[in-house]
């Protein structure tokens, strides 16, 4: 699957890249502080999120012409895992990385948007799936059109970051019927534009999520992406994107429960013992290690296969969501039942780790929408 | 591009022209299934003139041990060199012109731990293939717990008297030398008292009893030490420090015996071996979500083995990660077999039916596990070395 000119260990600026993200993630984001954002009430911290502006990663997919720092996708899975593993909540996944990537594709009208997100300045949300699974062929949603306007009518039931995004992408249909993959549009709005009516869902990860009920918000030609009824090809490079970054959160989001585990084996005594060195439980942490990195190589080659062939990735960001799906559900499972009762509790952070993997297990396609995909370019 | 880059390309065009011209087409393409491997050694006889030739051929360019010196019969390549040849020669499917436990396990053990006049005499007859070596380190007191052999060399002044038993020597009725790890002090903890010695199979002495398998099938040998002489100089690095060796190899076997199970199974990827069974057999939904499963978890394995070979070429060692490649390989591969079975259902538990061949190999893959190191030991290592977790 790898070019061998591809190595898919980390060159050394991406090595420096990760352990300037890990330093700072776990001074100025700590799982404590999602704990602190719960309690009060909010999605996000807005200074983590201008702080991350400040360093560039808002800019990670965005060109230089448009004052990102264009890093590539490696580089932003990179950034993924590491805030994965102390579960820091901003809007990176859907600005940064789906929105950008979508609109770096959009021509030079979409030059002004892509600054936006690089300095920090917009946010966006993804507004795709209308019932409780990843299928956006199945989108229903009307775009009614009126000369060079269309009204947009509907409910997108699931949509991250949707309380709070600034301006919205929405994919809706301007011809066709739900479960045609041609027919779609998609928009780009503002999330203010009249008609929108935005519902926070109190999700389990605490995070922003919302229902969004469109009822005839108006939109014009000027704010489709891409080609009218040719909106998934314009959603493509973002839908990737999203997957590969969010198969990276997935996957460093594993490794930082297991390695919060692993200090608890190795503090915890029983029986007149550490329960770290039962071997029961040492089999157990090594069969989850092992897990974790077979998984990180999927994770590097879906990143690499975006930088060097984006047209030919779908394989490999495919196997890495499947795979990452899988593995943070072994690792949170694991997690909670070797930290006994304690883990249980919601004084313990471990329990919000079991939660986040389980939004990000169903976001963007569950472990069984990409093994299908995988199947598929397999022959099978 | 760079100068080194440049010069890659020109070892490429250069190697394959040479596979081309030299390896006998009818070998070219051809299964490797057990009667294509040429193994060498005193007792070996050529299935045809082919494999002779190509043996003699590649011999002569130093092929059949790329990265060994010159001097002993290799070529001397460089790593990214020798990446290179495997990859032309697997282009262009040409077998390896020969293999054996010579060049895979004692030459790498003589190249790091032997002295001249050892390297001087063994190395080049493992690369002409005239003598095929065997392993002897199980006993029937020590699979798992290996450094509790019991097999003694006594110092007899002259010569090493050894006396024994061996257990899970592979092919011993067909080699012609043993690398055996005996012990050579029963007061010193058990692996301080250990050595490496190597010995010919011809010596009065030692006798060989083949083990039928749940397969069918006589891989493994029971091997008989009685009052077998050895000379002095047969003893390989420091008299009691054999155990230093035996870990260096078992590195290196770990990581063969887990790579062997990657991504493919005899040449067949899950989707190849669904697309040759009967019917759809894939219309079964249970059958359907297992061959998924395994062929997402065998991608990820593979790019695994790719990055850790990349890590390894970096000059960055692999260590005790090993371990894991070793542990996720042959589950996968256990697993693989199971699913090739279920999909050739009745077919498939005939000795000798329409798929002739499978039965003997799945329970082949039974050993996977617990050859080279259980998966339980790997564990054990990936839990005390990596995980760094306490002792009982």
């Amino acid at each position: 699957m790898n070019d061998m000119t591809q190595s898919l260990l980390d060159t050394e600026d991406e090595v420096m890249l990760r352990d300037a993200a890990r330093g700072f993630l776990t001074d100025a984001s700590p799982v404590s502080g999602l704990r602190a954002n719960r309690d009060a009430g909010r999605a996000h911290d807005p200074a983590l999120w201008a702080e991350m502006a400040q360093m560039g990663w808002t800019g990670v997919l965005v060109p230089e012409a448009a004052g990102g720092a264009d890093m590539g996708h490696r580089a932003a899975g990179i950034l993924a895992e590491e805030m994965g593993r102390t579960l820091a909540a901003s809007p990176f996944l859907s600005t940064a990385v789906i929105a950008a990537s979508v609109l770096r594709d959009a021509g030079p009208r979409a030059h002004g948007a892509l600054q936006a997100i690089a300095a920090g300045e917009a946010t966006y949300a993804l507004a795709l799936d209308e019932g409780p699974k990843f299928a956006p062929a199945a989108t229903a949603m009307q775009a009614e059109r009126q000369g060079n306007a269309f009204r947009l009518s509907g409910a997108k039931a699931f949509v991250a970051d949707g309380t709070t995004a600034a301006r919205i992408l929405v994919l809706a249909r301007t011809s066709g019927a739900a479960g045609d993959a041609d027919g779609l549009t998609l928009f780009d709005i503002d999330a203010a534009r009249a008609g929108l009516d935005r519902q926070a869902l109190s999700t389990i990860d605490s995070r922003d999520h919302a229902r969004l009920v469109f009822d005839a918000v108006e939109a014009t030609g000027d704010d489709i992406i891409g080609d009218l009824d040719n909106g998934l090809a314009a959603l493509r490079p973002g839908l990737q994107a999203g997957q590969a970054a969010l198969a990276a959160e997935l996957t460093g989001l594993a490794g930082g429960a297991a390695a919060i585990t692993l200090g608890y084996l190795k503090d915890r005594r029983q029986f007149d013992r550490t329960i770290g060195s039962f071997q029961a439980l040492q089999h157990r942490a090594a069969h989850l290690w092992s897990e974790i990195e077979v998984t990180a190589s999927a994770i590097a080659n879906a990143g690499r296969r975006l930088d060097a062939t984006p047209a030919d990735a779908s394989l490999a960001v495919s196997l890495a969501k499947a795979r990452a799906a899988q593995t943070a559900k072994l690792a949170v499972s694991e997690a909670v039942q070797m930290h006994g009762g304690i883990g249980m509790t919601d004084a313990h952070d471990i329990g919000f780790f079991m939660k986040r993997a389980r939004v990000g297990a169903e976001w963007l396609g569950d472990y069984g929408h990409h093994a299908a995909i995988i199947a598929a370019a397999r022959g099978f | 591009m760079s100068d080194a880059t440049e010069d890659l390309a020109a070892f490429r065009a250069d190697i394959a022209a040479w596979i081309s011209a030299n390896c006998p087409a009818p070998l070219l393409g051809r299964p490797m299934d057990e009667n294509a491997i040429v193994w060498g050694g005193r007792k070996w006889t050529f299935t045809d003139d082919n494999q002779r030739l190509w043996l003699e051929r590649a011999v002569a360019r130093g092929l059949t041990a790329p990265r060994w010196p010159v001097e002993y019969g290799g070529a001397a390549l460089s790593r990214a060199q020798e990446k290179i040849y495997r990859e032309e020669m697997e282009r262009l499917g040409a077998p390896p012109p020969l293999e054996s436990f010579g060049l895979w396990m004692l030459g790498p053990a003589l190249l790091e731990f032997g002295n001249a006049e050892q390297k001087a005499e063994h190395l080049p007859k493992i690369t002409r293939g005239e003598i095929r070596w065997c392993q002897g380190y199980s006993e029937p007191g020590a699979g798992s717990d290996l450094a509790n052999v019991q097999t003694r060399a006594e110092d007899m002044g002259d010569h090493w008297l050894v006396n024994g038993q061996k257990i899970w020597t592979s092919y011993a009725d067909r080699a012609d030398w043993i690398f055996a790890l005996v012990r050579t002090d029963r007061d010193a903890p058990k692996h301080k008292g250990i050595s490496f010695l190597l010995m010919d199979m011809e010596t009065p002495g030692i006798t060989t009893r083949p083990i039928r398998l749940i397969s069918g099938k006589s891989p493994f040998c029971e091997t008989f030490f009685d009052n077998v002489k050895v000379p002095k100089t047969n003893l390989v690095g420091e008299l009691n420090r054999g155990w230093d060796i035996a870990k260096y190899l078992l590195t290196h076997e770990r990581e063969m015996i887990g790579g062997g199970a990657r991504g493919l199974l005899g040449g067949r990827s899950v989707s190849q071996i669904l697309a040759s069974q009967e019917g759809d057999v894939m219309a079964d939904p249970v059958l359907r979500a297992e061959a998924m499963q395994l062929e997402v978890d065998a991608l990820a394995f593979g790019l695994t083995m790719e990055r850790y070979k990349d890590q390894a070429e970096a000059g960055r060692g692999v260590g005790n990660a090993s371990a894991m490649l070793k542990y996720y390989g042959t589950e996968l591969n256990k697993r693989r077999y199971e699913l090739l079975m279920a999909t050739a259902g009745s077919e498939g538990v005939e000795w000798d039916g329409t798929q002739g061949g499978l039965a003997p190999e799945w329970l082949r893959t039974k050993a996977n596990s617990i050859e080279g190191g259980t998966t339980e030991v790997m564990l054990d290592i990936i839990a005390k070395r990596v995980l760094e977790m306490p002792n009982q």
